[in-house]
């Protein structure tokens, strides 16, 4: 069965799904990732030549496929990964693009990267060991990111004796524990052997009590639903474009990319934070006009009057406006070696605009293995999650994070370092 | 309701037009990186679509080792005209000749590593602060981890492990005085997304793309053409094949393929077929196999 879509009509009608892996050390989350790009048939045979060499140096017993992804030196010589690297592959039906994170503990951080910009989660869990506290932190992370769909990967089933009552209790043990999670919309579970492959592309017929789908077919058809907002509708203005050419004397265009709604000719808009009133002329890309815009098109807006407007200012329609103010409240994870200065001044930059900000409060950090909060210890360190408000030098249009993941959401860079310190995102 | 889903070819072209205007508005020079291959190409095309009607607001720049094929500096050049972008070309020979850099000896000699200088002495020349390039993270291991805005620092160095994280679509490209970015508007790209996305656009691409007979060598495993800059040595047997490019490089060191696909449809069916990554024929990342890496972290593209 060939994965490797040849036909260029097929490739053309293709959608995406962006995912994440999560697992502890020693998870299988390597192999599996290994297994997926090896069995669809996204690994090119020099690629393999090259791990074969590698694993026979090492004295592997099969061809180590955890060596595909496992990128750079430093990771080969220790033997794990640390850093978030993008894998690709693709089907038929779909494209995917993996954000492969690490499961380590001192690495909350990637793990925050990776699944902010995923559709669906794949949590791994070593059948031996059942639901632990780093799936608790796992599944809370995708759900703190927003990620509304689940995989429980129940790994090493080769290592149970394929027991049904294993992969019974791992599924009672975490639903259990993620009806505390309240944007995870759909979780599934399903019982694999990443290192010999049953149910990741081909379903196992050595467990036929399970009737679900194997992973690989599971990703391809798993309705992803409207995951961009498209009722809101938000254009932050990226870019002012004025020709100064005689064909387009006078075409000053607003480009940008919609981060929210449906815009279309004729539309009223509204231009905040300055709150003057336009419409939109037309919605122009080098291919000609078009009919509407919505997320996540890039396109430049031209409007019926002229008004001053920059980057950083946002279009968005008057009946469904964003918040607009200087205080704000928000979950931040913290991704400095170095601890937060609660007096320290950050700059923070939200969809296309930056400003100055200073911490005003900080609520309360959260416990990820127990999802207690911790009221006690107020210091963020590298990796630690909690609850802030801030106050910013110019006001911020923003919806909550949990209405949109664009406009919901930003990042505190230190003003002296320029390192980016924190990711955050809006009540 | 509407159903408002993109395909994934154009996800990825509304993802690189806007890494190319956040870019362009948040660096005062940047530059894009153009070395004629079918990658730099689709980034000028995309930069194109990105300021449409008005030009690209930061020239193109070829880093040239003066081993070049015919066919790429007549394709350069009208491109250039066609977008009327300003073009700057860093010249390995004239690196060379001021002994800025030596060139390699031996008979596997290349300018590979030589352009790195090249490059770096014209950024810090023209003090561009950041540098667009087509590099896509399925091309090579290393690359799986790059960033889209990649921090450099002053002397142009990569730094793996020191890399700023990056989340949704919030890109941080603030910097001290002296460095500078390298910038990845195709990371999320794969080689079958360039070319299905050329051959959708209707994108022109240099002849030696498709299937041409040609004098070659077989030097090493890589069949190399035979030019004024390779020539066959003692026990080379200069043969006559039919063969393409499948990226234009150092017209020392770029290998050519055997192939019959003269048509962009035949190089997607060939492409789909492929069981060797495209820069498997390169004989500058056979040195090892963490060549690519050790290369980044000096400052190559």
């Amino acid at each position: 069965m060939s994965h490797q879509s040849n036909s260029t009509d097929g490739y053309l009608d293709m959608g995406l799904l962006r995912f994440t892996t999560a697992g502890s050390v020693d998870d299988g989350k390597s192999t599996l990732i290994g297994r997926l790009l090896y069995d669809s048939k996204a690994i090119f045979e020099d690629q393999l030549e090259a791990i074969e060499t590698t694993s026979k140096q090492r004295g592997d017993e099969n061809v180590n496929l955890a060596l595909l992804t496992d990128g750079l030196r430093a990771e080969r010589e220790q033997g794990i990964t640390i850093d978030v690297a993008y894998r690709y592959f693709a089907t038929p039906r779909r494209k995917f693009i993996i954000a492969d994170t690490p499961g380590h503990i001192q690495y909350t951080r990637n793990m925050v990267t990776g699944a902010s910009t995923a559709n669906l989660a794949i949590i791994l869990v070593d059948a031996r060991k059942g639901v632990i506290e780093q799936t608790c932190r796992h599944s809370f992370i995708a759900n703190l990111l927003r990620i509304q769909h689940v995989v429980i990967a129940v790994n090493k089933m080769d290592l149970v004796d394929w027991s049904e009552d294993v992969f019974k209790r791992i599924k009672r043990d975490f639903t259990k524990f993620a009806s505390r999670l309240d944007n995870m919309v759909e979780v599934s579970f399903i019982p694999i052997s990443a290192l010999v492959g049953d149910n990741v592309v081909e379903k196992s017929e050595r467990m036929p009590w399970y009737q679900g789908p194997s992973l690989l077919y599971h990703l391809e058809t798993v309705y992803m639903g409207p995951d961009e907002n498209h009722v809101d509708a938000r254009f932050p203005i990226q870019w002012v474009i004025r020709p100064h050419s005689d064909e387009y004397h006078d075409f000053r265009g607003y480009a940008g990319r919609v981060a929210g709604g449906v815009f279309k000719p004729e539309d009223e808009v509204v231009v905040m934070p300055s709150g003057f009133n336009a419409k939109v002329k037309a919605i122009h890309t080098m291919d000609g006009e078009l009919e509407e815009a919505f997320a996540p098109l890039s396109v430049t807006l031209t409007l019926d009057r002229e008004i001053d407007i920059s980057r950083g200012d946002m279009l968005v329609k008057a009946n469904r406006p964003p918040k607009c103010d200087q205080d704000l409240e928000a979950m931040i994870c913290w991704f400095s070696e170095k601890p937060m200065n609660s007096r320290g001044k950050f700059i923070i930059r939200h969809t296309t605009k930056e400003t100055k900000a200073v911490v005003k409060d900080v609520k309360y950090k959260v416990d990820i293995n127990s999802l207690h909060k911790i009221e006690d210890d107020l210091e963020f360190k590298l990796n630690d999650i909690g609850r802030i408000s801030l106050r910013t030098a110019a006001p911020l249009c923003y919806d909550s994070y949990s209405k949109n993941r664009t406009t919901g959401s930003f990042v505190l860079i230190d003003a002296f370092t320029n390192e980016t310190v924190a990711a955050g995102m809006m009540i | 309701m509407p159903d408002y889903t993109l395909t994934h070819l154009h996800q990825l072209e509304s993802e690189a037009i806007f890494i190319l205007r956040e870019t362009a508005a948040q660096f005062e020079r940047p530059v894009l990186m153009f070395s004629g291959g079918k990658d730099s190409i689709l980034m000028a095309y995309l930069a194109k679509k990105a300021f449409w009607p008005a030009k690209l607001p930061f020239p193109l720049l070829h880093v040239d080792t003066g081993h070049n094929f015919k066919e790429t500096i007549e394709f350069r050049d009208r491109l250039v005209a066609d977008t009327g972008a300003h073009l700057v070309v860093a010249s390995v020979q004239k690196a060379i000749d001021e002994g800025r850099v030596v060139e390699e000896k031996g008979p596997n000699a290349s300018r590979n590593a030589l352009q790195i200088q090249a490059l770096l002495d014209c950024l810090e020349e023209g003090q561009y602060d950041a540098a667009l390039g087509g590099g896509r993270r399925d091309e090579e291991k290393a690359r799986a981890k790059e960033r889209f805005f990649s921090h450099r620092d002053e002397f142009g160095q990569w730094d793996p492990k020191n890399q700023r994280p990056e989340l949704w679509n919030v890109f941080n490209g603030r910097m001290s005085h002296g460095e500078h970015f390298r910038v990845f508007p195709l990371s999320n790209w794969t080689e079958m997304d360039v070319w299905q996305y050329i051959k959708l656009e209707g994108i022109e691409l240099p002849s030696l793309y498709f299937a041409h007979e040609r004098d070659v060598v077989v030097r090493n495993g890589v069949i190399l053409a035979v030019s004024e800059f390779v020539e066959p040595r003692d026990s080379e047997v200069v043969e006559k094949r039919l063969v393409r490019f499948r990226t234009m490089g150092d017209a020392t060191i770029t290998g050519a393929v055997d192939s019959n696909a003269d048509t962009l449809e035949a190089i997607i069916e060939e492409v789909a077929a492929a069981r060797e990554t495209e820069r498997g024929n390169r004989a500058d990342d056979k040195r090892s196999e963490s060549a690519m890496e050790d290369r980044k972290k000096q400052g190559y593209f």
